[in-house]
């Protein structure tokens, strides 16, 4: 099980458009296999990086307006939000080093 | 720098976990030889897990979803006492009498013998723009995507089973899907052919490649030329999935062991032997022509046979190897 917080379509403003800080968004599903995969990764993630990011995620499912608004058609899906911009997104289950990678200026 | 484990010589570690890796837990574990699965962080279960139904996987009457099946073998492969590790592997280094493994992490595992079960990865169309819509209507599994793309047109690239499997299971979310072939007649299974033939949602597009991406941001299009007359025509969808075969993943042993015309790592007749001694492989990653979950477990089993006989050769394997740590020569 996942330990980020999950964002609704009502709280995406307030949690990941309003943070301070740049926000990791995991746009995953149930019926998802490559998402559980990644989940944990996006944990550890969130352990090691706590003070420079915050790692939520987004039930696509429950949540089709902000997956709809960001034209995601894949998951897992996994952007990075920084003063209420999309700054960079990873497509895909992907290791922990691959992901550090991509998103190294924000870590 | 890398950091050696502080550990014994293992007996044989394996690399890869979807059937073939498995399968070869599975019994080494049973004959007491305490494998080691470097599984994979992200790629764990192999491609089973982006699957829905398996029908053909014997025992189950009924059909079994991939990702239980595969779950089923992990717990049958730690039932035993294989040890599987969820990380992926950075480099190996294959010759010598001892094997070593290194993790993304920086660990390096020794071992006398290995088994190579790391399988295939999608082949991609490599189009200009394919990268930047991969995620914004291009798509590798139908099982993840599909959702996104409810009562819309969509299209699928490819003609074998894993593209019949992909336009069947989008037509119950699209309106209409094309699939786009490059022969007139399909490689698919005929079960699988005679399915997608009779679904009123699935168009054929025979004779036919994607020539190119439409679409700014978002896919909208694809263009799709007619490999008979060299006419292009652009057909308007939303979704693009790629299903046009596989590659064997050999980037971790290119350089150590002989590989097939065809890109497979090359074994021993009907044995799982590689060009280096104590080197074994299995699965998909040897296999050109029959892919299958069940011919991959079958491989692996025969991967794990090899290597019983293999360390029995060698004397002295029984105890997991403290003994003759020191013959460690790297």
């Amino acid at each position: 099980m996942s330990n980020a917080k999950d964002v609704t379509d009502a709280s995406f403003q307030a949690d990941v458009l309003d943070n301070g800080k740049p926000v990791i968004v995991d746009f995953w599903a149930e019926w998802c296999g490559p998402c559980r995969m990644l989940s944990p990764i996006l944990d550890q993630i969130a352990d090691e990086h706590a003070e420079k990011i915050d790692v939520v995620k987004v039930n696509v499912d429950e949540n089709p307006a902000i997956a709809a608004k960001y034209g995601i058609t894949s998951i897992p899906a996994v952007y990075v939000f920084q003063g209420g911009e999309h700054v960079a997104s990873s497509i895909g289950a992907k290791p922990k080093q691959v992901i550090e990678q991509e998103f190294a200026e924000y870590l | 720098m890398a950091t050696e484990a502080a550990e014994s010589i293992r007996n044989v570690i394996i690399v890869g976990s979807g059937p073939a890796g498995y399968t070869a837990a599975i019994y080494t574990a049973r004959a007491n030889l305490n494998p080691l699965v470097i599984a994979g962080s992200v790629t764990a279960g192999g491609d089973l897990m982006n699957t829905t139904d398996v029908e053909n996987f014997p025992g189950f009457p009924e059909g079994v979803m991939g990702p239980d099946l595969m779950e089923h073998m992990r717990a049958q492969a730690d039932r035993f006492g294989a040890e599987i590790m969820y990380e992926d592997v950075a480099s190996t280094d294959l010759s010598g009498d001892v094997k070593t493994v290194t993790l993304a992490s920086g660990t390096t595992y020794r071992a006398r013998s290995i088994i190579v079960s790391t399988g295939s990865a999608y082949r991609e169309l490599g189009l200009p723009g394919e990268k930047e819509l991969s995620g914004h209507g291009v798509s590798w599994c139908a099982t993840c995507d599909g959702f996104f793309f409810r009562d819309q047109e969509i299209a699928v690239v490819g003609g074998g089973d894993s593209a019949m499997e992909e336009a069947l299971f989008l037509t119950k979310f699209a309106s209409k899907v094309t699939v786009i072939h490059r022969r007139e007649g399909l490689r698919a299974s005929k079960t699988m052919a005679d399915r997608a033939l009779a679904d009123p949602k699935i168009e054929f597009l025979w004779n036919s490649a994607v020539d190119g991406y439409e679409g700014d941001g978002k896919l909208s299009g694809v263009k799709v030329r007619n490999l008979i007359d060299d006419s292009v025509s652009s057909l308007p969808v939303t979704g693009l999935f790629v299903a046009i075969g596989s590659d064997p993943r050999v980037d971790l042993v290119r350089e150590q062991l002989e590989l097939t015309a065809e890109g497979n790592i090359a074994v021993d007749g009907r044995t799982s032997k590689t060009s280096l001694k104590g080197v074994f492989a299995a699965g998909d990653v040897i296999d050109p022509t029959y892919r299958q979950a069940i011919t991959a477990a079958g491989s692996g089993c025969v991967a794990a046979v090899d290597v019983e006989h293999y360390l029995g050769s060698l004397g002295a394997t029984e105890e997991s190897g403290a003994a003759t740590a020191e013959t460690a020569s790297v």
